[in-house]
């Protein structure tokens, strides 16, 4: 297949736009920034709302950004299959923006939390995570003050019963543990999927780990599965054209 | 008709607000040993035009509805008054 072609959407406040485009770079992937006052995303393979403070993170994080112009774009792609990831402050306006259940709120120790994070793999499925195993270990960075996942326990048993937990906050050794957790978020939960298993929302940062140089690698294992999955459903792909 | 609300967002019970516990802790440690608890909050004024009172509350049950409070982790409830202040009086 041709170069996969990335639309990472910048909202006034985004902050790792840049970091996504330089790793689709790094792959030899096509990139583009996508302002959010547009309403087209253009040809794109697969979708990215990149970390940062949306709005200023105002009201509550996301809770602006999921009205802007290019949103309903995001959900059409991602209503038709296509692959969207959002982290960090992407997750919190999916989850905004319904198209992921649940909300982030501030972290349980108010500080914002900056650091290497070891996380456990608890679903192998879709774009972003089919190429991983069920209990992989990823080292990723975390970067954030409201971080903390919470939702009502029938929404978390229902995520949990269809394998939507995407990954979770563990210890070097795979355990998830009170004390490998960060921020509070409920079961130690750190992303999740959509129904489909199209649209992942994460906490980490996979771009911030994407090369040797700066600490780690694990980051790529994701853009790699999408790579990956692309190539193995070349229809699916050509339908979103 | 100029109106005023005061849109209160509150964190629903049972969903842990540590900033609520800070604040409280602060006020015990500076000798407030009765404060029980302490939750923390938004409130929200917003000055704005409606036909009549009943106009105006719709409005500002839509407002909520739709951004002010995120009913998976908040509830919102306000205060509505015609507003006699001069444009600008809510700052």
């Amino acid at each position: 297949m041709s170069r996969v072609r990335l639309a990472v959407i910048v909202f006034p406040g985004t902050w790792s736009e840049r970091d996504f485009a330089h790793v689709a770079g790094v792959l030899d992937w096509e990139s583009r920034l996508v302002w959010h006052t547009e309403t087209d995303l253009g040809a794109a393979d697969a979708v990215v709302l990149p970390g940062g403070f949306a709005h200023g993170d105002h009201l509550r994080t996301g809770a602006i950004a999921r009205f802007s112009p290019i949103m309903p774009a995001v959900e059409a792609f991602a209503a038709a299959g296509g692959p969207v990831i959002g982290s960090c402050n992407g997750f919190q306006i999916l989850c905004e923006a319904g198209l992921l259940p649940g909300v982030l709120m501030r972290n349980d120790h108010l500080q914002f939390r900056c650091d290497w994070q070891w996380l456990r793999v608890t679903a192998a499925a879709g774009p972003w995570l089919g190429g991983l195993g069920v209990d992989d270990l990823m080292r990723l960075p975390i970067s954030h003050g409201e971080g903390r996942y919470h939702a009502d326990d029938a929404t978390l048993d229902q995520l949990e019963a269809a394998g939507r937990v995407a990954m979770r906050y563990a210890d070097a050794e795979g355990r998830v543990t009170a004390d490998a957790n960060p921020n509070g978020s409920v079961r130690g939960i750190a992303g999740i999927l959509s129904e489909r298993g199209n649209v992942l929302g994460m906490m980490p940062h996979p771009e911030r780990a994407a090369e040797a140089e700066v600490g780690g690698e694990d980051g790529l294992r994701l853009l790699r599965s999408l790579e990956r999955w692309l190539v193995d459903q070349p229809a699916v792909a050509e339908r979103r054209l | 008709m100029r109106w005023l609300a005061e849109v209160h967002v509150r964190l629903r019970p049972g969903i842990a607000d540590p900033e609520g516990q800070t604040i409280g802790d602060a006020l015990r440690s500076l000798g407030f040993d009765s404060v029980a608890a302490v939750g923390a909050g938004k409130l929200l004024r917003i000055g704005f035009e409606a036909a009549d009172h009943e106009r105006a509350d719709q409005l500002v049950a839509d407002m909520c509805r739709r951004l002010l409070a995120n009913p998976v982790m908040e509830t919102a409830d306000w205060d509505l008054r015609a507003d006699a202040d001069p444009p600008g009086g809510l700052v």
